[in-house]
């Protein structure tokens, strides 16, 4: 299980490690092929700044050989916002006086069919809060099965589950897990996640190894930028956990995110620290030298302008139109919504913005018959 | 230098040898103490299993060597385990290195076989270390199945090739969580000093020692080419690209600016 290997790095030193690497380790780190935890900490330090544009260069390459020219497209759905956690920084936070939704099974079919109307999606992600009582393995295995008839590649952003619930969604179709572990500052966690399961570090950090353990095809893992101050380190230590989960479950997939908070105009939490997009940027051109295979993928949170840019540097996939609240497609286009989304572009828009900087927008690379067999 | 560490037992050379083709079994003996070796393979056909005299194990048999039977000789899992108890009694040592060829021409590793065997033999008991493909798949599947090591080919056996599979030995060491030990192919030091430089565990050399013109100066040359290179690796390379120079302008980048 990767606790026992977090233990094993501190949180402190490796600050103190990135914040010390010198022009000689990024100069060494760019001219490797292939680098290593210790490399990616160079190009993510200060001292890479001004090697931007080389790393951009180098990116773009590994992306192209990769990936060639395109861009997977995805969508979210949020299919409730009842959650029993109290994350200090979310807008379904337990304690806000919001009206909670858990969308019928009728419901549901009608999003589904909404999205289809925006564009060809065949890749849905469906999102849920906390609460397993009302939305938990059977309401999403139910979700899965209706959603079949419209998706090729169902994934799920939800609470961690026991492996032998992840293996039980997969034979509903399910293709893949998104799950953030938010930071990996354990001294740190239970500020931002007082209350709740998901104030219970070490299951949300193990839930990657019962993802593993139960051949989930594709895992998704992410930081909130915005939460630790020492963003590198973050990185750094999500860099560290890919790797193990990569050399431990080497059957699957994996991809990356980098949500980042932006200041909130209405009083609500206010992000420790405001990465910006330079830093973004560095973040995913050392992610992508890094591992030249990893999907990079990025949310409507980013601006239009900013993730055209970034589509033909490193990132693999996107999603467009996105509503970040339950029933947004057409049951409830009003309520309130986790996140603000920036990139307010419809998907036509998002699809013709792509193509104007040579990149092809692909909706369907899965096929639904390859979940009929799995791994176990 | 780190440690090996391979089944419970720490190695302080990375440098395994291998004891066909010398042309006097004494001549081998000073070629082991020369290389530093810890780890001595032996055919098991080669070896007169019923005498406790048997000119090759006396000449190979060293207080802190381990002693690696292999199976070099069988052609599928079915002789490959019952060889493999049969050097388990004779050698005293459930130790085994597990090498299935069955065309005698090239001795390319059989890997379905290698697999099916080293699954029966971790369920023996056996710590199993298989001589296999530079396939990193096959290689993942050997770890699963309970190897000890992985021992992927540089290049085919005895051509002194060096490391023909180069990229995909680079995989493996990426991905294994068992010690990579490359086998076959090492024809000079330098083949070795580059194994050990991308991170390989130790290497594994025969011919090129044992044809040398001087088989005791060659095995202490790659007693050194092992050290460096693996010295170099824990040290990190200082690469340095020749195109890597910042530029004034930024073309990529110039958006970030706005």
């Amino acid at each position: 299980m990767f606790s026992e290997e977090l233990e094993k790095i501190s949180w402190d030193e490796t600050t103190e490690r990135i914040n010390a690497k010198t022009d000689a380790d990024v100069r060494r780190a760019l001219a490797k092929e292939h680098c290593d935890v210790e490399d990616f900490m160079a190009l993510v330090s200060p001292a890479a700044a001004p090697y931007l544009e080389i790393m951009a260069r180098l990116s773009r390459k590994y992306t192209e050989e990769r990936f060639g020219k395109t861009i997977s497209m995805f969508i979210p759905l949020y299919l409730t916002n009842s959650c029993t956690n109290s994350c200090v920084y979310c807008g379904f936070h337990i304690s806000n006086p919001m009206r909670r939704t858990i969308l019928t099974e009728e419901e549901i079919v009608n999003e589904y069919k909404a999205i289809k109307k925006l564009a060809p999606f065949e890749n849905l992600l469906m999102v849920t809060g906390e609460n397993p009582a009302k939305a938990g393995v059977p309401y999403l295995a139910r979700a899965l099965d209706l959603a079949k008839p419209y998706f090729s590649n169902l994934k799920i952003e939800v609470m961690p589950l026991k492996a032998e619930e992840y293996a039980e969604l997969k034979g509903h179709g399910m293709n893949g897990v998104i799950c953030f572990q938010e930071t990996y500052n354990k001294a740190h966690y239970n500020i931002y996640h007082p209350r709740g399961m998901k104030s219970k570090f070490e299951w949300r950090l193990n839930g990657f190894d019962r993802m593993g353990q139960a051949g989930v095809h594709s895992i998704g893992m992410g930081v909130l930028i915005g939460l630790e101050k020492e963003w590198r380190t973050d990185v750094t230590m999500m860099a560290c956990h890919l790797r193990y989960l990569q050399k431990h479950y080497w059957r699957t997939k994996y991809s990356v995110n980098f949500p980042r908070m932006r200041p909130s105009e209405n009083g609500g939490f206010q992000p420790n620290v405001v990465m910006s997009d330079r830093e973004l940027a560095q973040v995913t051109f050392a992610m992508r030298i890094f591992d030249h295979d990893v999907d990079i993928s990025y949310s409507t949170r980013e601006s239009a302008a900013f993730r055209d840019h970034m589509a033909t540097l490193g990132v693999t996939t996107m999603s467009a139109e996105s509503k970040t609240e339950p029933g947004g497609y057409f049951t409830y286009p009003q309520a309130l919504e986790q996140f603000h989304v920036s990139d307010e572009r419809t998907a036509a828009e998002v699809e013709a913005a792509l193509r104007r900087v040579g990149r092809e927008p692909v909706w369907k690379d899965w096929d639904a018959s390859f979940d009929l067999k799995s791994y176990a | 230098m780190e440690k090996l560490v391979i089944a419970g037992r720490e190695f302080s050379s990375r440098l395994f040898l291998g004891t066909g083709k010398f042309n006097s079994n004494a001549l081998m003996a000073k070629a082991i103490e020369a290389s530093g070796t810890e780890m001595v393979t032996v055919a098991m056909k080669r070896v007169e299993l019923e005498d406790k005299e048997d000119d090759l194990l006396t000449h190979v048999v060293r207080p802190g060597i381990q002693l690696l039977p292999n199976t070099s000789g069988v052609r599928n899992a079915e002789e490959a385990v019952f060889a493999a108890q049969m050097a388990r009694e004779a050698f005293g040592t459930n130790w085994l290195k597990l090498e299935i060829h069955p065309d005698p021409r090239y001795l390319l590793p059989d890997s379905t076989e290698t697999l099916k065997a080293t699954e029966e033999l971790v369920k023996l008991g056996f710590v199993v270390l298989p001589y296999c493909q530079a396939d990193p798949t096959l290689c993942k599947h050997l770890e699963e199945a309970g190897a000890a090591t992985v021992m992927p080919l540089g290049a085919p056996i005895g051509t002194n090739k060096g490391l023909q599979t180069r990229d995909f030995l680079r995989i493996i060491i990426e991905q294994a969580n068992v010690p990579v030990v490359v086998d076959a192919g090492i024809g000079a030091p330098s083949h070795a000093a580059e194994a050990m430089e991308m991170g390989a565990s130790a290497c594994l050399v025969n011919t090129a020692i044992a044809v040398a013109g001087d088989p005791v100066a060659m095995a202490a040359a790659f007693k050194q080419a092992v050290e460096a290179g693996r010295m170099a690796y824990e040290a990190g390379l200082g690469l340095q690209a020749e195109s890597m120079v910042a530029e004034a302008s930024s073309p990529l980048t110039a958006f970030l600016n706005e």
